[in-house]
């Protein structure tokens, strides 16, 4: 196992007014005893709504904080305690903040880096190279990093994590505010890195294809514990996730009743607006599109895949 | 080491990346000695000492801590962006990285622009040692090159120290400015014109009084009027070494509030 957790519970004391001068001090579990473990070479989604705890574990788990209870090893040793022998062996990404120099060229943190790891030059220099190549990052090599966009960073972010070649990559929702194209990019990019170095990969994400792309495995987490251990079609089939279709027709329609493989979910506007639910194993958004041309002249269209948020509240729902 | 060279390289590098700037800066630095140094003439324009010591000697004061706290300025002044690192995550991003968390905080910035200051404070100080009435001898010649090493020892404890505030409360830089700029200010003057709480909160708590005023009596060859035994006049370079301990414990206890360990 790279990563072991037991019984992991981290616990924060928030004050707040009650009162003109009285204050309360309660006392929030936001991690409430967590136990999984990883293998190497697994790719793991942690998924979970905003403050299910997600990003306190993972704190936790690189060294940032201590656990109130319970204990955690990654890669064998213990996280705060031996934090700098840990981070020559890990990758982490934070996608809301930067590990990059923002005053420097982009090419000078890798160099950096490079030092801070106390890695010959001969070491990273092909890796950097490997990975400039594979994400495109050439033609920005040499601009400061605060005049990059974020897809651009994000790349920039990803590359410094993997300098130093760490067994266990941890990413902190890494596709967050990045466009399709730098999405799809940077989900190939992971791929062929676990292909070629059977990386272990963590990755938390409110973005369902991610898991999709990535991940053979998902924990979903809920008021600080683990509410899902599986793959993804085990919890689609448990929760039953749905696609939604919303057509705009030319002109009021009936009810779109009898497209197959679908449950009309809402008719808007006397039937100028109708939502179509469906599942990925019943059939295709193409199939439903002609099916439902083939009824009413169509305007527009568009596809809604589900929500993390609405999966992981379908499963509380059960 | 390697690294940390590599960090305080890149950093001079980025300032020197801006030549406008800078020269602006390092100039605003010279220029700022010199109305502090104005303060000290004008009150010598109404009386002929200050705290029984005369113009040439206070200067040496002056001068002695504006080089001290100087280098402490350029090489760890910067860690007062504790909060800011904090708040922004950018600290978070220092403990994920196989170094020492001070070691980066220390190397996130060197000011150069400080130089002025002590460009500007080494003069003052090489003009007011000639003019102050100074029975010179190697102990003494030895004592004026490592008092400004002192000075800057202890003045970058205090600013490790009171910057570990960010750890604990979000708003608290206020206090720990009062005692960065505020010993700074006390420490280039005779510390016989304040009062007994002053005097021993800035000798035993914050050791400012190490820094210019003791040494000088030393360098007079006067003992304190205020009775301190003499040979605490030639302790700088130890205190300061005591004075950097006890900055470091207070940084470990601030580090381990951060990650939780503590409290």
């Amino acid at each position: 196992m790279i990563i072991e957790v037991t019984d992991l519970r981290r616990e924060f004391v928030v004050r707040r007014r009650a009162g003109r001068l009285r204050r309360t001090r309660d006392v929030v579990a936001a991690v409430d005893g967590v136990t999984f473990g990883i293998a190497p070479g697994e790719c793991v989604g942690y998924i979970g709504a905003n403050g299910a705890g997600k990003s306190t574990t993972i704190k936790m788990l690189t060294g940032i904080l201590v656990p109130t209870s319970g204990t955690v090893r990654v890669c064998g040793l213990e996280p705060v305690r031996e934090r700098t022998t840990l981070a020559r062996r890990i990758g982490v990404v934070f996608g809301q903040r930067s590990q990059l120099w923002w005053d420097l060229p982009l090419r000078d943190s890798f160099r950096l880096l490079g030092a801070i790891h106390r890695l010959p030059v001969s070491m990273w220099q092909p890796r950097l190279d490997e990975c400039v190549q594979l994400l495109e990052m050439e033609p920005f090599l040499d601009t400061p990093v605060r005049q990059l966009s974020l897809g651009q960073r994000m790349r920039g972010e990803v590359t410094a994590a993997l300098l130093h070649s760490p067994e266990l990559l941890v990413l902190d929702e890494p596709t967050i505010g990045l466009d399709l194209l730098s999405k799809e990019r940077l989900r190939a990019f992971l791929v062929r890195e676990r292909a070629e170095r059977g990386t272990t990969v963590l990755l938390t994400t409110h973005d369902l294809p991610d898991i999709e792309r990535l991940c053979d495995r998902i924990l979903v987490v809920d008021h600080g514990r683990v509410a899902f251990d599986g793959d993804l079609p085990g919890l689609v089939a448990r929760v039953g996730a749905e696609r939604v279709l919303v057509v705009d027709l030319a002109e009021p329609g009936p009810p779109l009743t009898d497209v197959p493989g679908t449950t009309l979910r809402a008719v808007e506007a006397d039937g100028l607006r109708q939502h179509l639910a469906f599942r990925k194993e019943d059939t295709t958004a193409a199939a439903v599109v002609a099916a439902v041309s083939a009824r009413v002249e169509l305007r527009d269209l568009a596809v809604h895949e589900p929500a993390i948020e609405d999966v992981v509240r379908r499963l509380y729902l059960e | 080491m390697q690294a940390y060279h590599a960090l305080v390289r890149s950093r001079v590098a980025a300032q020197a990346s801006y030549r406008a700037s800078f020269g602006i800066e390092l100039g605003t630095q010279v220029l700022l000695v010199l109305i502090e140094f104005v303060e000290v003439y004008v009150v010598f324009h109404q009386v002929d000492s200050l705290g029984g010591f005369d113009f040439a000697e206070v200067a040496v004061m002056y001068g002695l801590s504006a080089v001290g706290f100087g280098m402490a300025d350029m090489v760890v002044g910067h860690v007062d962006r504790l909060p800011f690192y904090v708040r922004t995550g950018t600290f978070d991003a220092f403990l994920l990285r196989p170094l020492s968390a001070l070691g980066q905080l220390v190397t996130s910035d060197f000011s150069l622009r400080r130089l002025g200051r002590i460009g500007s404070g080494v003069v003052v100080l090489v003009i007011a040692l000639a003019a102050a009435d100074i029975d010179w001898t190697p102990a003494r010649a030895l004592l004026v090159l490592v008092t400004p090493v002192a000075g800057g020892i202890i003045f970058g404890a205090v600013f490790v120290a009171t910057c570990t505030i960010g750890f604990h409360v979000v708003e608290g830089m206020e206090f720990a400015n009062a005692l960065t700029y505020g010993g700074n200010y006390l420490s280039s003057f005779p510390f016989t014109i304040f009062g007994t709480f002053i005097r021993r909160f800035f000798t035993f708590v914050v050791p400012a009084a190490f820094v210019a005023y003791l040494p000088t009596l030393a360098l007079l060859g006067r003992s304190d009027p205020a009775g301190l035994p003499t040979w605490l006049s030639w302790s700088a370079l130890p205190v300061s070494l005591l004075a950097a301990a006890a900055a470091w414990w207070i940084w470990r206890l601030g580090l381990r509030h951060y990650v939780g360990a503590g409290s």
